[in-house]
């Protein structure tokens, strides 16, 4: 049972790193109707600038907390301005073409990340500093096991959630991103600045999948420029598990999707970890294919 | 107040206003009728900049706002409330209004809603309720009072009274005079010609893109084309 439940904890752990990816995903489709694959490469580019944040911020003596805030908030908002730069230039001025080009446009945007990448960076894996010391703490006087890194990865998934749960419901751009999201044309006759609206959109997903990128560097020391692909279509999975243009769907989906996957190889199934999730994807798409939080109206954005 | 003078809206190859030209004229209320298909819809939107006419003027509070977007033409004052309501059903009665509302920056959110609250007590009942909830009638008050949170200086209405019960198409036209009374011009577009031709003080008829006929709207009411093609007698 304790075993169960550390793998429980373990999976939530993996579990944000996809929410906080499939909520970009969910929010851009949401907007303007593309699954942009490229989502995942911003994920990697904000794990590298973490990476060199830390590194510097770590050398020049500041406490490991200073350092973990100062790193997420430094890679946050370069990534938020390559997202909407991303927009800007490859999805914009596709607006009124087809959804195919659309999605074409993203694999390339994808490629032309890893690539750069690999050529600034090189191929190899690169490690990735000890931001915080990684004691074991136990759980409530139990032999449950946590690492002080893991709860500082889940009260900073959690801070996230309800800063984005406040923009969403109560700003004056939050309130706009799910007017656009629902009806473009009504949005503009509101006056909305529907441009400025999907940038910010932009903005608000590459940061958060800026932040899983910091979160996984600290949980698996090693980064490298193609590691985005992975996690990018888990993160996809999940938001489809959750109901792609959900909100809360993808914070279940991605939690509900890490669990599942290391409960799986906590069972001995290792290597059927990465089929699982594909396994769920196409068991959503055969029985509910608007996912677990697609209704009939749906909550978009 | 507005002038639109030989406008040309295509869509595609579909020509859908031909040469059109109209005015409106401060205080008034102008009705526009016609068949389905006549380019009503087409007209508003054009106004509001949701479409670009190929040719022609459009004049509005002595500006040219035919290459305006959309949000500076809201920003001068005319405010075009859509055919079927196009409420936003995934956000609250009072979400809505404050999507009205959202070029405002000088008048006081409160007060504009205790305005609109005024006017139609049915949404301040359901302020919390999701729009997607509200009935046919009261999605169309909620269109209604979210197009009057910004403030129009010209309002145009496209088929207000669309699908609703009698009785409410009786309120939904008391409520528009009361608003032109307080100050608004209205521009309307009606498939309910009688009603429409009773409260507006002008009307021009639309068919296939062109006005085919204009004038005071209790003589054209009064007319026989307009006796036998709108009102059925
Ligand atoms: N998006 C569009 N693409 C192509 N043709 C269109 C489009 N919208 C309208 N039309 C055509 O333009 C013409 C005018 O349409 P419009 O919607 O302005 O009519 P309307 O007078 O508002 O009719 P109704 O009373 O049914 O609302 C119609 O022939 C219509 O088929
Ligand atoms: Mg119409």
């Amino acid at each position: 049972m304790e075993y169960f439940i550390q793998q429980l904890i373990n999976g939530i752990s993996v579990g944000s790193i996809y929410a906080l990816i499939a909520l970009g995903y969910t929010m851009v489709y949401g907007i303007i109707k593309l699954i942009n694959f490229a989502h995942g490469d911003v994920f990697m580019v904000g794990s590298f600038i973490g990476l060199y944040s830390a590194k510097y911020l770590a050398a020049a003596g500041l406490p490991p907390v200073v350092v973990l805030l100062l790193s997420l908030i430094i890679s946050m908002t370069i990534s938020a301005c390559l997202g909407i730069s991303i927009e800007r230039l490859a999805y914009k001025p596709l607006r009124k073409s087809t959804r195919i080009a659309a999605l074409i446009t993203a694999i390339g945007v994808s490629f032309l990340l890893e690539y750069t990448g690999v050529l600034i960076l090189g191929p190899q894996a690169k490690g990735f500093p000890d931001i915080m010391d990684k004691k074991q703490v136990h759980l409530f006087g139990s032999s449950i096991q946590v690492e002080s890194n893991q709860i500082m990865i889940l009260l900073t998934t959690i801070i996230l959630m309800l800063v984005l749960q406040y923009i969403v419901r109560y700003t004056k751009t939050g309130k706009a991103m799910r007017a656009v999201s629902f009806d473009v044309e009504a949005a503009r006759l509101m006056g909305i600045n529907v441009d400025r609206t999907i940038s910010a959109t932009f903005a608000i997903g590459s940061a958060l999948a800026a932040a899983a990128g910091v979160i996984f560097g600290m949980t698996y020391n090693s980064v490298d420029p193609l590691m985005g692909v992975m996690p990018g279509l888990k993160a996809f999975v999940a938001a489809v598990l959750g109901g792609i243009g959900s909100i809360p769907g993808a914070l279940v989906g991605g939690l509900l999707l890490g669990t599942v996957e290391t409960e799986i190889s906590s069972l001995g199934f290792s290597s059927w970890r990465d089929g699982v999730a594909f396994a769920v994807l196409i068991l959503i798409l055969i029985f509910r294919p608007s996912g677990l939080f697609g209704k009939n109206v749906r909550e978009k954005v | 107040m507005l002038t639109v003078q030989g406008i040309n809206v295509y869509y595609g190859a579909i020509h859908a206003l031909k040469d059109l030209s109209i005015h409106v004229k401060q205080g008034e209320i102008v009705t526009l009728i016609g068949a389905n298909g006549a380019g009503k819809s087409t007209l508003l939107k054009t106004l509001s900049g949701l479409l670009k006419p190929k040719t022609g003027s459009i004049e509005f509070l002595d500006k040219w706002i035919v290459n305006q977007t959309v949000q500076a033409i809201v920003k001068e004052g005319l405010i075009h409330c859509p055919e079927g309501r196009r409420v936003f059903a995934n956000m609250s009665v009072e979400e809505n209004l404050e999507m009205g509302a959202y070029l405002q920056v000088g008048s006081s959110l409160a007060a504009d809603l205790e305005r609109v609250y005024h006017i139609f007590p049915r949404l301040l009942e359901r302020k919390k309720q999701q729009a997607g909830t509200l009935s046919g009638g009261e999605q169309q008050m909620l269109a209604m009072g979210r197009a009057l949170m910004g403030h129009p200086k010209l309002l145009l209405l496209d088929e207000p009274s669309m699908g609703l019960a009698p009785l409410l198409v009786q309120d939904i036209f008391r409520i528009i005079k009361e608003v032109n009374d307080a100050g608004t011009t209205v521009l309307l577009v009606e498939q309910n010609a009688h009603q429409a031709l009773r409260i507006a003080d002008r009307a021009y008829v639309l068919e296939t893109g062109r006005v085919v006929l204009e004038g005071d709207a209790k003589e054209l009411a009064d007319s026989d084309e307009i006796q036998m093609a709108y009102l059925g007698h």
